[in-house]
């Protein structure tokens, strides 16, 4: 290896782990997410300094070829961190579901409330009640306007 | 003391149904009248809020698109927040008989889900290839499931009682087929009573079925995992109050 390779490796995993301890620190990263990062950029660092510890752990293992432990170990970060976005987005969506569910329920009792006032906004749909629609009927005749979506 | 049908509420589920929507809540309170009839707007982007409205039904609009679960769970809530007892969930394409329903209810007497079937001597609704063979194992596996005989397990056309309105409420499956199949799974395995009713259905109002067999065989994949993942599934239970209520 020679010396700008070396220099190459250690500056990689510098950089990597700076990025991701600057988007932490912005709040732009949350720490849950951060951690198969921050642990992939600490490993790529050791290595880098210490490349001898790859070469040490790969012939810990038996894998042959200390190239194919990094490739391995980092496909199996990769795999991790995009099960855990899986999960994080099914998460997301249920919550994003049941907000839309609740938007749809207050908006039935806000059109009830509005009903049983009589002071029904006609520039919203509202009126679920017959009664709210004759009234809104009434109205819109009266300033000569049409039912507009 | 309100009558069955006043203690019931109508939920119809409408995505983009314009065409057939406003015939089918005239007719909901045509045939059983002193019902209630909530519309849930599945995120529509043509007239079906109007039209349901014309047609005097109350209407729930969700802001996009949440499938059929996600409509029938707005349903439930709606039914426990107003004191709804019964639920009955009708298409609102016109291929259910409003009619029918009074038979459903008749059978809520002595079971928490009651389930429309097509397939149980009335009608002349008939499917062949794949996706008559998705229902052969579809009814095998939930009829087992069930502890009772099922003929037509996805049928949209089902009432369901006190029991099974307070478990969907809060259980409803959401992700697509969890509406047919693993909510059958769900209220098997929290000891509710399943029963099922022939009914007749007529051809849809608007829209036509596919009949593409790669459709069918992408159904029957889909159906077959979405059951395999119900039954994985650690099960719900009713609280323990709320059953000797």
């Amino acid at each position: 290896m020679t010396v700008a390779t070396y220099i190459f490796g250690v500056l990689s995993a510098l950089l990597t782990l700076g990025v991701v301890v600057e988007m932490l620190r912005r709040r732009r990263l949350r720490e849950r997410h951060a951690v198969w990062w921050l642990i992939a950029g600490t490993m790529a660092l050791v290595i880098g300094v210490f490349p001898a510890v790859l070469e040490w752990a790969a012939d810990l293992i038996g894998v042959e070829v200390p190239l194919n432990l990094v490739f391995f170990v980092s496909v199996a970060v990769l795999f991790l961190v995009c099960i855990q976005h899986s999960a994080e987005l099914t998460d997301l969506e249920a919550k994003t579901r049941t907000l839309a569910e609740h938007v749809a329920l207050q908006q039935l009792r806000i059109e009830a409330l509005e009903t049983r006032l009589g002071s029904v906004d006609r520039h919203e749909q509202t009126a679920p009640h017959s009664r709210a629609h004759e009234v809104r009927a009434v109205d819109d005749d009266a300033r000569g306007r049409t039912d507009e979506q | 003391m309100p009558t069955a049908l006043e203690r019931t509420l109508i939920v119809m589920p409408a995505f983009n149904e314009e065409e057939a929507v406003r015939q089918v809540v005239l007719e909901v309170f045509e045939k059983l009248p002193g019902v209630s009839c909530l519309v849930v707007d599945d995120g529509s982007s043509d007239r079906t809020i109007e039209e349901a409205r014309a047609g005097g039904a109350l209407v729930a609009r969700l802001p996009f698109n949440l499938g059929v679960g996600g409509a029938m769970r707005v349903g439930f809530h709606y039914a426990i927040e107003h004191g709804f007892d019964n639920v009955v969930q009708i298409d609102s394409d016109g291929q259910h008989d409003p009619a029918n329903v009074y038979a459903l209810l008749e059978r809520l007497a002595d079971a928490d889900l009651v389930l429309g079937a097509r397939f149980a001597g009335e009608g002349t609704y008939t499917v062949r290839g794949p996706r008559r063979w998705a229902m052969v194992v579809l009814s095998t596996f939930l009829s087992a499931t069930a502890r009772t005989r099922l003929t037509d397990t996805t049928s949209g056309f089902r009432a369901s009682g006190p029991r099974a309105v307070r478990l969907f409420a809060e259980h409803y499956p959401a992700e697509y087929l969890g509406d047919t199949i693993e909510s059958l799974v769900i209220a098997a395995r929290a000891r509710c009573v399943i029963a099922q009713v022939p009914v007749s259905m007529r051809a849809r109002a608007g829209g036509r079925p596919s009949h593409n067999p790669f459709k069918a065989a992408a159904y029957l994949g889909r159906a077959t995992m979405a059951l395999f993942f119900a039954l994985m599934r650690p099960p719900v239970r009713l609280h323990e109050a709320e059953l000797t209520r």
